[in-house]
């Protein structure tokens, strides 16, 4: 037999979706997780709710390497439509587990071949009836699993006690089937691959979590206190967690609601309400994606012209039009950046990272009631429905920022002589008062139309370019309000990288795999826009930049270039989105194919 | 907030909050010379004033269009969005939350609410938002100059577009469909039914739906058409003579909530003595203010909705202007009542009613795995 392959290696499953294999799924992610190795796993689905092909991939990886890779060396077929794909899929070498009741042939002999007696054992234990045996049948698979890997079966114990909320009935239910799969494996499979699992202690400290419950949970520590929002993969769940937490974080001793959420009837009412509610000065936020954040447009443009702050969620997902609905993506950041007609520029924060969703929920608020301004939060599919192993959640540093309001106290100190659109303070940031504020010099009337600086209507020229200028040096103000970039960094590099998002534990693998190679590369990754002067001196002081996202057209590309044409030949574009987390192969080999030129 | 009002000049005639009928003008009409929008936008004013409300405890709304224009021409005090074409409904649904102690005043149109924003019209109905939401309906496009809107009787001719082939949307039918709880068409030519409706409208809780029937003199105003000044005059058939009390202030030292209004000692309200029984119908809203119709030729019962359905269809069958409040129910909760808000206004609450206290921070992270 061939060396042991410890802690570094990709599971992949293929089942039907609907069938409740996520369970099982998510149970083998986190009793790794718990036996302290680094993983990572994806939910690759399809957009339907029964019967369709579907894969979940998880990811082990000693050296805490989180980004997904192509290559499978263990796969467990359940499903028959995709068993041929799936056996041959396995690279060479590797393990393939199979439910044995798929009456199919297996012609690969440069692969271990498991099959499992799922339906049997199933069938066979008296405590599981008829209407059981689907729910619980995957977790004969992770019983085998578990046995020919050798993980520990008390960690598996602890997953699903999370998963059932310590309800010990379907906890020993699950628990007897995964028990009655590795029983099953130590009697009958012999031992024929490599691949192992050793616990270690590298997630020590570490939680799991996806990033639309960190987006969601953030958001409650900032203080949220209106959501408006519709229904829509892959942002659902942010506002729905939203709704989960907030009864709990939020209520006060006598049971009182500080916020509201609503359900809209369309994206469109969703934020409306939302820009009403930042209006009337509550912290509100809707979440969405691609094709919600198109209806979003007017309003958007609506909330950059009347200045009124409001918290944006644009889970991505791929686009054109309905796209892929359940793959990821960041294409829309071409569109976001400048959403709306007329002259726009718009204040985007981009996590890298679920911890960074959790971070960027709060900050959101602080950034746009400060700037009186839309702020788009840009996560993606990847992080917001896929469980990552993250730093834990860190309660916010500095005390919230409500801006420049003016109440009535505030209004008589200077006996009611301020205007909505006046620039005090010469930073661009007016100061306004909110509905509600009883003081007869308190009320303006906010208009998308043209205004002056009283906010009365008009039609003056000058007025109208003094404004929209005025607007504009706003946005350079809010960049010091702004998360910076993170910079990683090599000796001596020549060359750079900067990317966005979820991409980036693919880019920090590829940047160890090209140093490997002897190609040193500088890393830096953008968390908002507009950019800082960083960002420039970053490409400045490199020969050529690589920017990285997963997009066909390149837009960060696009958006920097425009920003700094001067530096624009030193900005290469490596662009590509097939729906799937980009691998940090595919970022390495394309960068080595581009330095070759 | 009643002693920190500004009072008015000596001279000056003043109401009991302490204001003159200057404190709730706005600011100059754009619209036509005769528009039927600027009679309704001069009954507001008249009907604040005389309410005693404070104008700080309205907010106005508004989308795009000639209609959505006028809330700047009434209540210079008093915060006001004009938002995008067909979503008032929306920005006034959020804005409303963060004082919930306010009430809304919308104004739209019919292109605004009936083509556009017919989405956002029903649902701010069935959630039953705590507003007067006003419909200056006149059948055509004004602002785009003549085009049909959705209201636009079948067989209408306008001069660039020939003869309209569609049926019309009925603004009160749609609003009864999706559940309004007030609900009333009037004739901007009635100003004093306009004034006690509105006045109704006001003290009414959640969504008050006013389809006012307001001639556009300019592009909609021909002979012996429905939205014509002429054929309103001839053909209005009120229902009921609407008149319209305010709540007894002894009534609201023991109830809960606020009143918009600054509301001073007044006598006991007595019944005029020629309303005899039977012919007058009384309806109480939530504050205690009560509604008195007293019926004309038909013995109508605002409170039921099959009645209100059927004499909508009547009235559309027989291309009657039928004006009156069509519907009533005060016993519905608003939409900021339906959950259990804080007493303070959400606007109102700062950091350390709004960031969850330190210690659940560990609590969260392990609840994560």
């Amino acid at each position: 037999m061939t060396e042991r392959i410890v802690n570094d290696f990709s599971i992949t499953v293929g089942t039907v979706n609907g069938s409740g294999s996520s369970t099982a799924n998510t149970t083998i992610l986190r009793a790794l997780f718990k036996m302290g190795i680094p993983v990572s796993g994806k939910n690759l689905f399809p957009s339907n709710i029964q019967g369709l092909p579907t894969w979940y991939t998880i990811r082990v990886s000693k050296d805490g390497y989180l980004a997904r890779r192509d290559e499978r060396e263990i796969v467990i077929a359940i499903n028959p439509n995709s068993f041929a794909k799936d056996l041959d899929s396995v690279a060479p070498g590797g393990a393939f587990f199979y439910a044995d009741d798929i009456k199919l042939a297996v012609t690969r002999t440069d692969i271990a071949v498991y099959p499992m007696p799922i339906k049997s054992l199933v069938k066979s234990n008296p405590e599981i009836t008829a209407n059981l045996r689907d729910l619980v049948s995957n977790m004969v698979y992770v019983g085998v699993l578990a046995q020919m890997i050798g993980m520990d079966m008390t960690k598996i114990e602890q997953a699903l006690d999370f998963h059932f909320k310590h309800k010990a009935k379907p906890i020993a239910l699950n628990m007897s089937m995964v028990k009655a799969g590795a029983e099953w494996a130590a009697a009958n499979l012999e031992k024929k691959d490599p691949f192992y699992v050793e616990s270690m202690n590298k997630t020590d400290g570490m939680i799991m979590a996806d990033g639309n419950m960190a987006g969601a949970l953030g958001s409650i520590y900032g203080g949220v206190q209106f959501v408006g929002w519709y229904p829509i993969t892959p942002a659902t769940s942010l506002a729905e967690s939203i709704n989960d937490y907030l009864p709990t974080l939020r209520k006060t001793v006598d049971g009182k609601e500080t916020y509201a959420v609503v359900q809209s009837e369309d994206e469109l009412a969703a934020i409306g309400m939302a820009i009403g509610a930042g209006w009337a000065g509550l912290r509100a936020m809707t979440s969405t994606s691609g094709p919600g954040l198109s209806l979003m447009t007017e309003f958007y443009g609506l909330a950059y012209y009347t200045e009124v702050p409001v918290v944006v969620w644009d889970v991505q997902r791929m686009g054109p039009s309905t796209g892929l609905p359940t793959r990821t993506s960041q294409g829309d950041l071409g569109f976001a950046a400048h959403m709306g007609h007329g002259d726009t520029n718009h204040i985007i924060l981009m996590p890298g990272s679920v911890n960074e969703c959790f971070e960027f929920g709060w900050r959101a608020f602080d950034v746009a009631e400060r700037m009186q301004a839309p702020v788009l939060v840009m996560s993606d599919l990847d992080f917001g429905m896929n469980q990552w192993m993250t730093e834990p959640f860190k309660y916010p540093d500095v005390p919230m920022d409500r801006g420049k309001v003016l109440w009535e106290v505030d209004l008589e100190k200077i006996k009611g002589d301020w205007g909505r659109y006046v620039d005090k303070d010469g930073d661009g940031i007016p100061y306004r008062t909110i509905p509600g504020n009883r003081h007869p010099n308190s009320a303006y009337f906010t208009r998308g139309t043209g205004h002056d600086e009283m906010a009365r209507y008009s039609e003056d020229t000058q007025t109208w370019v003094r404004v929209l200028d005025r607007i504009k040096r706003k946005y350079e103000t809010a960049k010091k309000y702004l998360p910076g970039p993170v910079t990683h960094k090599q000796d001596g590099a020549k060359i750079g990288v900067i990317s966005f998002g979820s991409t980036d534990p693919a880019i920090l693998e590829a940047q160890q795999m090209l140093a490997g190679k002897g190609l040193k590369v500088d890393y830096m990754r953008l968390r908002s826009l507009p950019s800082q002067d960083e960002v420039f001196e970053f490409i400045g002081s490199h020969e050529r930049v690589y920017i990285v996202e997963m997009n066909r057209d390149g837009h960060l590309r696009e958006i920097l270039m425009v920003e700094k044409p001067e530096l624009a030949t030193k900005m290469s574009s490596i662009a590509y989105n097939d729906g799937l987390p980009l691998t940090a192969k595919f970022v390495a080999n394309a960068i080595l194919k581009l330095e070759e030129k | 907030m009643s002693d920190s009002l500004p009072m008015a000049g000596a001279n000056v005639q003043v109401n009991a909050a302490g204001l003159s009928k200057a404190d709730y003008r706005g600011a100059p009409s754009t619209l036509c010379v005769g528009c039927g929008h600027n009679s309704i936008a001069n009954q507001i004013v008249s009907v604040c004033y005389e309410m005693n409300i404070v104008p700080e405890n309205i907010l106005k709304f508004s989308g795009i269009g000639c209609s959505s224009k006028s809330p700047t021409y009434f209540l210079n005090r008093t915060f006001g969005f004009n938002g995008l074409h067909g979503r008032m409904p929306s920005v006034a649904t959020g804005a409303l939350f963060g004082d919930r102690s306010m009430r809304g005043l919308g104004v739209s149109g019919d292109g605004d609410s009936a083509s556009i924003g017919m989405g956002q019209f029903k649902h701010v109905m069935r959630r039953n938002v705590n507003m007067v939401y006003i419909v200056e309906n006149n059948g055509v496009y004004g602002l785009t100059k003549g085009q049909f809107s959705a209201t636009a009787d079948k067989g209408l001719e306008l001069k660039k577009q020939g003869t309209n082939m569609y049926l019309p949307v009925d603004i009160c039918m749609e609003a009864l469909a999706s559940r309004a709880t007030f609900i009333a068409r009037l004739f901007a030519g009635n100003a004093k039914q306009v004034k006690e409706v509105l006045k109704a409208a006001m003290a009414h809780r959640g969504i008050a739906v006013i389809d006012i029937i307001s001639p556009c003199v300019t592009f909609n105003n021909q002979e012996n058409t429905y939205y014509s000044y002429d054929f309103g005059k001839a053909n209005e058939e009120m229902m009921h003579e609407v008149s319209f009390q305010q709540a007894d202030p002894s009534f609201h030292q023991g109830s809960e909530g606020s009143s918009i209004s600054y509301i001073p000692p007044k006598p006991e309200i007595m019944l005029e003595a020629d309303m005899i029984e039977g012919e007058i119908r009384e309806v109480k809203l939530h504050d205690g203010s009560s509604i008195q119709l007293k019926n004309l030729e038909k013995g109508y019962n605002p409170t039921n909705r099959m009645e209100a359905m059927r004499v909508l269809e009547e009235a559309q069958e027989n291309n009657w202007l039928l004006t009156g409040i069509i519907y009533i129910d005060p016993s519905k909760p608003a939409l900021t009542e339906l959950s259990n808000l804080v007493d303070t206004p959400l606007n109102r609450l700062t950091e350390k009613d709004l960031r969850p206290a330190p210690e659940t921070m560990a609590k969260i992270n392990s609840l994560m795995f």
